[in-house]
């Protein structure tokens, strides 16, 4: 077989992978029997595409297929296995120059996903499948679940959203905020795992989590959250190489500001513009605009620690979450000094199995002179479950005792 | 598509109906909530049930039934009503969940009901 023709099937046959599974799903209501139709055109397209060449229209090809194929009804072939797991996040710009006839649906595909009447924790399996394309098993290591266990949850899912009868469109606009809100948290746990799992060395999504950002921000431009999000995960995403030095961890303030990516740091900054220019915040704009802050440091400035408290007391006013709360003391342990910073930590209550909380004390405590700083690293080095944040703290706790 | 709406009332909501000086009130709110649901189209059937205090449950034991006091889930809520709304998809049933005057206080469960089998030719014969 032709490899280059093969490749040039496959790529344009993933890139297509979402838009065409949002077409089929919008109309038949059924998302698993979508996904099957689907796949079965893939794999149709993948053995007569190298030889007889790809078509005029690849999107219009496989749309065709793909309905010949659900018009056949309940047939139980599994062949999502057969063809490899198709990622739409190849050539997106490939599907756009072949896309005209077909409307993009995703935005729909995406609020099902994450429709409340879904259980929460499926909402970014969900996404990551049905939008992307992984499959249960990449899905199932992102999440430390067994690939058999995801598939089953995912298979739930689907069904529920069938039986259930969730439609597939986009929210009215009196809904439009409360539902998005669920779809941009999804997209961050995604990049959550991406986050430890780029640190542990497993399978994480965080590009995939920025694509869907990405894919968000583009369907809904005038809604500032979704741009909010992008920022935020540009910017960390920006950071990833400075990271980790030979393994180990390197905090943020101790990172090689060469080694972000200036590319994404600007566009994380113009996006982030958009979005204040829309003139609605919200959190994940503020959380964007706190990783800007930090951003300063690669232009060679001085971190701006007022302003990062002040942008993390808004946070709280809008969600008091403990790691807000944490953060927030630090920053103003960075801003007013150390000592209150100290007291806004030991006034929040419940932390004392949150790591961050105990790290931060013991670097308000070390910058004071004061006894515990290094009990408190050890601490929060037991508590972590990063062996490189573990050894960074260790190692620190180490130091401290020793002296 | 058709769904259930099941409403589950607080204790205090309940109270309110058992109370002859506010049942009135209480059953009003009702009223104007089932009629708007009829006036959209939207209404296949329904009922309120009496207070929890009336139900009976049965049970099979040994082949032998067995019939006990009192609603067969002992909640703080209580099932007080149904109504078959047919709408058509699962957020339009929520939006007329979301009006229903067992909230704020209560809950609505919402469930497709069961689609009724075909009736083949030979059994309908």
């Amino acid at each position: 077989m032709n490899q280059q023709a093969w490749a040039a099937a496959e790529a344009a046959a993933r890139a297509s992978y979402g838009r065409l599974l949002a077409y089929l799903a919008a109309r038949s209501g059924d998302l698993a029997g979508a996904e099957d139709a689907l796949a079965e055109a893939f794999a149709a397209a993948l053995a007569s595409w190298p030889t007889q060449g790809v078509p005029e229209r690849p999107e219009a090809w496989l749309l065709t297929a793909a309905r010949r194929r659900l018009g056949h009804g309940a047939r139980h072939h599994r062949v999502r296995a057969a063809a490899a797991a198709p990622l739409a996040m190849l050539a997106e710009a490939a599907s756009a120059r072949e896309a005209p006839g077909i409307p993009d649906e995703r935005l729909a595909l995406l609020f099902v996903c994450a429709h409340p009447a879904i259980e929460p924790a499926m909402h970014t399996p969900l996404m990551l499948q049905v939008v992307l394309g992984l499959d249960a098993q990449r899905v199932g290591a992102a999440f430390l679940v067994a690939p058999a266990a995801m598939g089953q949850r995912l298979v739930r899912a689907k069904a529920k959203i069938r039986d259930a009868g969730i439609r597939f469109a986009v929210p009215e606009p009196e809904h439009l905020a409360e539902r998005l809100a669920p779809v941009l948290e999804a997209i961050y746990a995604a990049f959550g795992t991406g986050w430890e799992g780029a640190a542990s060395g497993g399978g994480g999504l965080a590009d995939e989590a920025v694509w869907l950002a990405r894919l968000t921000a583009a369907l809904l431009p005038e809604e500032p959250e979704a741009l909010g999000l992008l920022a935020l995960l540009l910017h960390c995403r920006a950071r990833q190489a400075a990271r980790r030095q030979a393994g180990g961890f390197v905090p943020l303030s101790e990172q090689d500001t060469r080694l972000w990516s200036a590319p994404m740091i600007a566009e994380a900054e113009a996006v982030l513009l958009r979005a204040s220019a829309l003139g609605r915040m919200g959190r994940f704009q503020l959380e964007a605009a706190i990783q800007s802050a930090h951003a300063a440091r690669a232009r060679g400035l001085a971190v701006d620690w007022a302003g990062i408290a002040t942008l993390y007391g808004a946070l709280l006013a809008l969600a008091p979450t403990l790691g807000a709360r944490v953060a927030h003391a630090a920053a103003v342990g960075e801003a007013a000094g150390a000592a209150d910073g100290l007291r806004l930590l030991e006034a929040i209550e419940g932390a004392s199995a949150y790591q961050p909380w105990w790290a931060v004390r013991a670097h308000l405590l070390a910058r004071l002179g004061r006894a515990g700083a290094g009990a408190a690293y050890a601490e929060a080095a037991r508590l972590s479950g990063d062996p490189a944040v573990r050894g960074f703290l260790a190692g620190r706790a180490k130091r401290l005792l020793l002296l | 598509m058709q769904y259930a709406m099941l409403f589950f009332i607080h204790p205090d909501d309940a109270a309110r109906r058992r109370d002859p000086a506010q049942a009135a009130a209480y059953t009003g709110t009702w009223m104007a909530y089932v009629a708007a649901i009829r006036e959209a189209g939207a209404f296949v059937d329904g009922n309120g049930l009496l207070p929890a205090e009336t139900a009976s449950v049965v049970r099979m034991r040994d082949g032998r039934r067995q019939v006990q006091d009192g609603p067969y889930a002992e909640t703080k809520e209580e099932l007080g009503g149904y109504v078959i709304l047919d709408v058509p998809d699962l957020d339009a049933a929520l939006d007329w969940a979301a009006q229903c005057p067992a909230l704020p206080k209560g809950a609505v469960e919402v469930r497709p009901t069961m689609p009724r089998p075909a009736v083949t030719a030979s059994a309908a014969a």
